[in-house]
């Protein structure tokens, strides 16, 4: 069974004049939200994304944008309480994450 | 054709170390362990350069984290494979989550390339990286510093034989996260595990209570707590794809609903003079369960961080109250 999250949150957006049809946004997208189409990328699936930053980290021509991080409530609440960006906690106390 | 100089620098290069692809009962008991949060953040590989098999100069290099429990499931993969092991220091975490924090990113892997003389000891330019290390390594920033050209892999390294013997191409099969049953059920005690400092907490509090309340609490109302916990730790995870709605929150809090109105009519708390306990852990435990499930969003493989917040302003501002005004009322109907 496929996991579909919520909707219309992604903040991942693509520059198609920037694109150079490399591919490599399909080939790293870990939930297939992109196709390849005449060597142009598009959004196709754009509600599947979870904002990992693969696609924009790997993009040699800069059409691909995300505010990328992780999606893990534990972690949110811990930068509200530190104030600094949310990543995973990843230690012996730091929930659940990862 | 090699000069005798080259010949003779490539002598003095130290031979790695070479590794097994059996696991032995002593890997399975390790992995086993960290499942479970013992020794988690201690479970770890030397980063450097590792041979499997008997690899020359032509043979791949797979590039990976130093993290036990990746290293082991990745090894045993690779029987009968003569390949090069390239393992970064991720501070022994996984892949994904190493390159979500940047460890596992294009500054270490452009200093293990140099570190272990990697170049030294194979002829060609390519390096094979997990897929799900792309979010953390850019492949034309390493192509830029080191020469190396990067080819994502697949996603688990049980395709990974597939995917060399197909020339280093991987199906879309091989490119997808999944997540099924299984997946979730091997992270459900480290949902469990770490709530065990609350529910003891709340057990002190409650033995404390005891000694004062009129009604004191008994291995019911540990029932009711504890069902509420499994439902938020293990059941909901399991159950991810067929609880009704998209929040995790919310099929945390059906399900925990579900399981407490039924211990709570096994109990007859559904009827005076037991109405106000009743209420009080139809607003608590439910409320409960839902946070739990909403913490399991960092374990999963497809929530989006705007997701995420978007769940939290919503569900947050029912979670917190509904927990507050149950425990009033279970704290009334125990002491009057």
């Amino acid at each position: 069974m496929k996991h579909r999250y919520l909707k219309n949150v992604s903040t991942l957006t693509l520059q198609a004049e920037k694109c150079i049809g490399c591919g490599l946004c399909a080939e790293v997208c870990p939930h297939n939200v992109f196709t390849l189409n005449e060597r142009k990328a598009r959004i196709a699936d754009k509600d599947a994304c979870m904002e990992c930053g693969a696609c924009a980290l790997n993009c040699p021509s800069q059409a691909l944008g995300v505010h990328a991080g992780v999606g893990c409530a534990a972690a949110i609440i811990q930068s509200w309480f530190t104030g600094k960006e949310p990543t995973c906690g990843c230690s012996d106390d730091g929930g659940g994450c990862c | 054709m090699k000069t005798n100089a080259q010949i003779t620098a490539q002598r003095r290069l130290p031979a790695p170390p070479t590794v097994s692809t059996r696991l032995t009962l002593r890997d399975r008991l390790g992995a086993w362990r960290v499942r479970w949060g013992i020794g988690r953040m201690r479970y770890t590989v030397e980063p450097g350069l590792y041979a499997v098999g008997t690899p020359n100069d032509a043979s791949p290099v797979l590039v990976s984290a130093n993290y036990k429990l990746t290293f082991d499931s990745l090894r045993r993969e690779l029987s009968g494979v003569d390949c090069w092991l390239l393992i970064l220091d991720t501070k022994g975490i996984n892949v994904w989550c190493a390159a979500g924090k940047g460890t596992f990113g294009t500054r270490e892997l452009v200093a293990r390339i140099e570190k272990t003389r990697l170049a030294r000891y194979v002829s060609h330019k390519t390096l094979i990286l997990p897929q799900l290390g792309a979010s953390g390594v850019s492949a034309h920033e390493i192509k830029k510093q080191t020469g190396f050209t990067v080819t994502y892999g697949p996603v688990r390294a049980e395709d990974i034989k597939a995917f060399l013997a197909a020339g280093s191409k991987a199906n879309p099969k091989m490119r997808a996260v999944r997540f099924n049953l299984w997946d979730r059920l091997v992270l459900t005690p480290m949902e469990l595990v770490p709530t065990t400092k609350v529910s003891l907490m709340v057990f002190g509090a409650l033995f404390l209570l005891n000694l004062f309340a009129k009604r004191p609490f008994g291995l019911y109302d540990f029932l009711a707590y504890a069902v509420a916990v499994l439902i938020g730790t293990v059941l909901a995870p399991l159950l991810l794809p067929i609880l009704p709605g998209k929040s995790f929150a919310f099929k945390g809090w059906f399900i925990g609903a579900l399981g407490t109105a039924g211990i709570a009519w096994a109990c007859g708390w559904f009827a005076p003079p037991d109405l106000l306990l009743g209420i009080g852990y139809m607003l608590a435990l439910p409320a409960h369960a839902a946070y739990l499930a909403m913490n399991f969003t960092g374990s999963s493989t497809y929530t989006s961080p705007s997701g995420v917040l978007k769940e939290m302003k919503i569900a947050l501002p029912f979670i917190l109250p509904a927990l507050a005004a149950g425990i009033i009322l279970i704290l009334i109907k125990a002491f009057i």
